[in-house]
């Protein structure tokens, strides 16, 4: 995997966020030593799409996310939103977008702020952008907004955020990123702090939300079932290139990178005559260093299948079925049996 | 005949609160025997990790406990701090949820497990030394001698997670108790966790009692689960009868929560609306009611006690079980009732 | 469209401690030491108190009497006179050094704090220099330049002080602006100055007041020991370190010279850092729960 390469990107017109040869690197200790958090990732997100990101810790998923942002800046590659190139945006006219992209967090707790009255923090946008508003005016959006998530204002917005469970801390978090009516969210990992029960209403209050605001998500987590409930499109996420892009249920029926086949068997399965691990490789070992990747496909040090090639060269996204990309040399199942049929290359283009 | 591994009976532990008492553990019990596995399973303050910590005697000052431990017929709650020092890590051992705040960060790896070692088996140095070597190989720990040399902030979240199990295990303890051993951890990692947890547990014929909040996490590695609401044990069976004849609501709506990779996307994931009741000012009757789609108005009035099923070591506690003809009757009657204030709802919002 | 679900429990009043910590019987009994010596070092002028400097008012060394309530020291003067003026003295150097320190330093380290980066690594670097500068050096310095007086004094302080209240800001500072509630305001489009007042200050002025009282604490004893070496305000106006000083030579035959004005600092000092410890367990949000 650990592909790069631009074959899954769709019309350019019809994206609402395209990101092409994203780069994100950070200094590491030690001289001239780098972080490769995000190394050459293209993907885009239609209007009214929800695209699922998803790979385990230190994969640089929540690095692209926040990149997407310019919080902070991507070391160089395009964010192109709206027509709009991000990434050449400085101050105020970047600042005069934000309102357009928000962002939920991983952590309920830490992304509100201790010692505000939940009131003010979902009225702190408005305070920012419309500062001319009456006081009637941004509490009626507050109350509005805070029913949309499920919280009462009367009972609400003179409480500080400790006095929430992690659901209704996260309910408040939402009613922030909307109450400026955004196009995009980018949710980062907004469920892996909670409960089953309460992660189950917070995904289904986020699909409501989208349909009532007209949202575009992008979704960030490292659980492919939860990813795969709430998103059109999947990208899998691999020490920071892309491996496998597709539809949602396209990705289920047909995983074709090694990687996402071992995803979906470590998935825990509520039914206790279901072995766990059994059919598919679950992996062994841990990423590595992402200061010093390996050559070529970066997964082929976890892959079983990694021969000579895979060291050599690093595998593009080519496509493989309906809406199906992936980026490897000796794909998976039917659709990589298929591919691998045709000859490696065969379907490059 | 030896007495079973652990008996816990009528276990309760309250917290002094501004506002009164909170029942965080009301009056559980239950067993446990040699070599068996045991899921519980429930809502974060649904009092599953304070009844691991109860067993453990480990519970912060101003707790109050009642009840019997029993641990190979002898009473934990009965035992001085001094004695039970000698039972922890020797006899029951802990797994928690954070391995970054239960691992020392300024001590090697290699001394947090020898400590023990040394401590409770008297070991020499160089013997100990070679076993925590020995033990951290044994939890999957690639170069363990160099590990060994390593501290707590050098190793990724799954390392440091084995080498928790590694001390837990050191001492051939017959209880494990794992507290959500991987809610901190990747997917991927949590099931080599887990994995490496139920390989232990059989090679050593260890019992071990698995804390989560995921009943997928428990399904195919316990031999038997006990579900906690509230501070309550509300069904407990072998775990395929669990599965198969879940009988209290709640846990039907825990297993209908979790999201099924083999369903389409965008399938309505079945919610559990609302949150577990306030355990200071909780209501009468069954604590479940509020939240529970049977719930009928026996269910606010009179708490259930925990009853047999037909299934030998099967027991919950409700009116109207799932899957009986009472369940199915109190279901059917509160959807038809939900349908007419939904269409009344609805010819008032036209009527606007 | 579905509607979202209701959260009938929202409507409850929540789980945990809605109620604070109360604070205590030692918090007041310290605001009532504090608020006391305040008001007699306030109105010490109006107060049917003999003049701190006249000497001879009775024999000189005299202990306690009903006259002299806490006696009178080598000179013949009045203790209690000189004690409560003493006071003003402390109470402003000491408050008065802090609140400079305060203002510099805080500003310097929320700043480096928030924005990090150079400015950080030079501000800092600045503050380490200052810490291993040797302190008594430098008030030496600044008297000798500026000639001993209650303003010399207090800027004497109150630059000491700059340093170490600046790293422990940006310390606090450093934990809340790594908080994603600081990341969700920059991605609304909030300016710079708007997170820093909103965001950042109402979580760490709280911690700061508490530690500020500390460091009044220490600041009052640092003055003492500046007037026991002769660099705070000169004489005949007293000061409790002064007076420490001037009983220094007849411990043995007067000890209430050297004992009153110590008990007064002793009391103060103690009470500042109760009150202080107290602020800060009453103003720790409950974050981290059972």
């Amino acid at each position: 995997m650990a592909g790069s390469g631009t074959a899954h990107l769709r019309d350019r017109a019809d994206a609402l966020l395209r990101v092409e040869h994203l780069v994100v690197e950070f200094p590491a200790a030690g001289r001239g030593r780098k972080v490769h958090a995000v190394s050459d990732v293209s993907l885009d997100v239609l209007p009214g799409e929800t695209l699922g990101l998803v790979g385990e810790s230190g994969c640089g998923k929540s690095t692209l996310g926040r990149a997407v942002m310019q919080l902070p800046r991507p070391t160089s590659g395009s964010v192109r939103f709206g027509g709009q190139e991000l990434t050449a945006l400085k101050g105020e006219p970047l600042r005069r977008l934000r309102p357009q992209m928000q962002m939920i967090f991983q952590d309920p707790i830490s992304s509100l702020n201790p010692r505000r009255r939940v009131g003010d923090i979902v009225a702190e946008p408005l305070a920012v952008w419309r500062s001319g508003q009456s006081h009637g005016d941004v509490q009626a959006a507050v109350r509005a907004v805070l029913a949309d998530v499920g919280l009462d204002y009367d009972t609400a917005a003179d409480r500080l955020p400790h006095q929430f469970s992690g659901g209704q801390c996260q309910r408040i978090s939402i009613a922030r990123a909307l109450v400026l009516e955004p196009k995009l969210l980018v949710c980062d990992e907004p469920v892996s702090a909670l409960d089953v029960s309460v992660q189950a209403q917070i995904l289904n209050l986020l699909e409501d939300m989208k349909a009532r605001y007209g949202l575009t998500m992008l979704f960030i987590a490292h659980d492919l079932a939860v990813v795969k409930s709430i998103s059109d499109r999947v990208a899998v996420m691999y020490l920071g290139k892309l491996c496998e892009v597709a539809p949602s249920d396209g990705l289920y029926d047909a995983p074709t990178h090694p990687y996402t086949a071992a995803l979906l068997a470590s998935i825990p399965v509520p039914n206790p005559e279901v072995r766990p691990g059994v059919g598919g490789g679950t992996l062994s070992n841990d990423l590595p260093s992402p200061i010093d990747p390996p050559s070529g496909c970066r997964f082929r040090t976890r892959c079983p299948r990694a021969g000579q090639r895979c060291a050599e060269e690093e595998p593009v996204l080519r496509h493989c079925g309906d809406d199906h990309w992936v980026a490897c040399h000796f794909p998976v199942g039917k659709l990589g049996q298929a591919l691998s049929h045709t000859g490696p290359d065969a379907m490059a283009d | 005949m030896k007495p079973v591994l652990l008996d816990v009976a009528g276990l309760s532990t309250t917290f002094p609160t501004g506002r009164g008492p909170l029942i965080a553990l009301d009056d559980v019990s239950l067993s446990l025997d040699r070599g068996r596995t045991l899921g519980l399973v429930g809502e974060s303050g649904s009092g599953k990790t304070v009844l691991a910590r109860s067993i453990m005697g480990l519970l912060p000052a101003h707790a109050h406990r009642q009840g019997h431990v029993w641990f190979e017929g002898q009473d934990l709650a009965a035992l001085s701090p001094r004695d039970l020092r000698d039972i922890w890590g020797r006899e029951i051992a802990m797994v928690f949820q954070d391995p970054m705040t239960s691992l020392n960060p300024v001590m090697k790896v290699g001394r947090q497990i020898t400590e023990s070692l040394r401590h409770h088996l008297r070991m020499g140095k160089d013997e100990a030394r070679t076993a925590a070597v020995d033990l951290l190989d044994s939890v999957g720990i690639p170069e363990p001698k160099r590990r060994a040399d390593e501290y707590p902030h050098q190793l990724s979240g799954g390392m440091r997670q084995r080498v928790t199990i590694a001390i837990a295990l050191a001492c051939w303890p017959k209880l494990l108790l794992a507290d959500e051993p991987t809610t901190a951890l990747d997917v991927t990692v949590q099931s080599q966790i887990l994995d490496l947890l139920q390989a232990k547990q059989a090679e050593r014929s260890m019992a071990m009692i698995l804390v989560t909040h995921d009943l997928g996490v428990v399904a195919g590695r316990t031999n038997e689960i006990a579900v906690m609401y509230a501070g309550r044990i509300v069904e407990r069976a072998d775990t395929a009868t669990l599965f198969a004849e879940t009988r209290m609501p709640y846990t039907e709506s825990l297993l209908a929560s979790i999201p099924r990779v083999e369903r389409p996307s965008h399938t309505r994931l079945q919610a559990i609306a609302g949150r577990p009741p306030d355990l200071v000012t909780r209501p009468g009757g069954c604590r479940f009611a509020p939240r529970c789609p049977y719930a009928q108005p026996r269910c606010a009035e009179e708490e259930p006690p925990l009853l047999p099923a037909p299934t030998p070591g099967h027991t919950f506690a409700c009116w109207y079980p799932v899957g009986t003809p009472a369940g199915d009757e109190a279901l059917a009657r509160n959807t038809a009732s939900n349908e007419a204030s939904n269409k009344a709802a609805d010819r008032a919002a036209d009527g606007r | 469209m579905p509607e979202p679900q209701p959260d009938p429990a929202s409507a409850d009043v929540e789980h945990g401690s809605t109620g604070r910590r109360r604070l205590g019987l030692l918090f007041w009994a310290s605001v009532g030491w504090l608020g006391l010596i305040a008001t007699l070092a306030a109105t010490a002028d109006w107060l049917p108190i003999p003049d701190p400097t006249r000497p001879g008012v009775a024999p000189a060394r005299q202990p306690p009497t009903l006259h002299h309530l806490l006696g009178v020291d080598v000179l013949g003067r009045d203790m209690l006179s000189r004690t409560i003026h003493g006071a003003r003295v402390s109470l402003v150097v000491g408050f008065s050094s802090i609140a400079f320190g305060l203002l510099v330093g805080g500003a310097v380290g929320v700043l480096a704090g928030y924005f990090r980066g150079r400015f950080e690594a030079i501000a800092m670097g600045t503050v380490d220099v200052l810490l291993a500068f040797p302190a008594l050096v430098f008030a030496l310095a600044l008297v000798s330049f500026l000639g001993p007086s209650l303003g010399t004094v207090t800027l004497a302080i109150g630059v000491l002080s700059i340093a170490p209240i600046a790293r422990i800001i940006r310390a606090s500072t450093l934990a809340f602006a790594q908080r994603e509630f600081v990341l969700a305001a920059r991605t609304v489009g909030a300016r710079h100055r708007r997170i820093i007042v909103n965001e950042i200050l109402p979580n760490v002025i709280p911690a700061a007041v508490s530690f500020a009282l500390v460091a009044v604490a220490v600041a009052i004893v640092s003055e003492g020991a500046l007037a026991f070496l002769g660099l705070s305000v000169a004489a005949p106006t007293p000061t409790w370190g002064s007076m420490i000083n001037e009983g220094r030579t007849v411990l043995q035959d007067a000890p209430h010279i050297s004992f009153v004005p110590s008990a007064a600092m002793f009391l103060t000092v103690l009470a500042l850092n109760f009150a202080g410890d107290s602020l800060r367990a009453r103003f720790d949000v409950g974050e981290g729960r059972l």
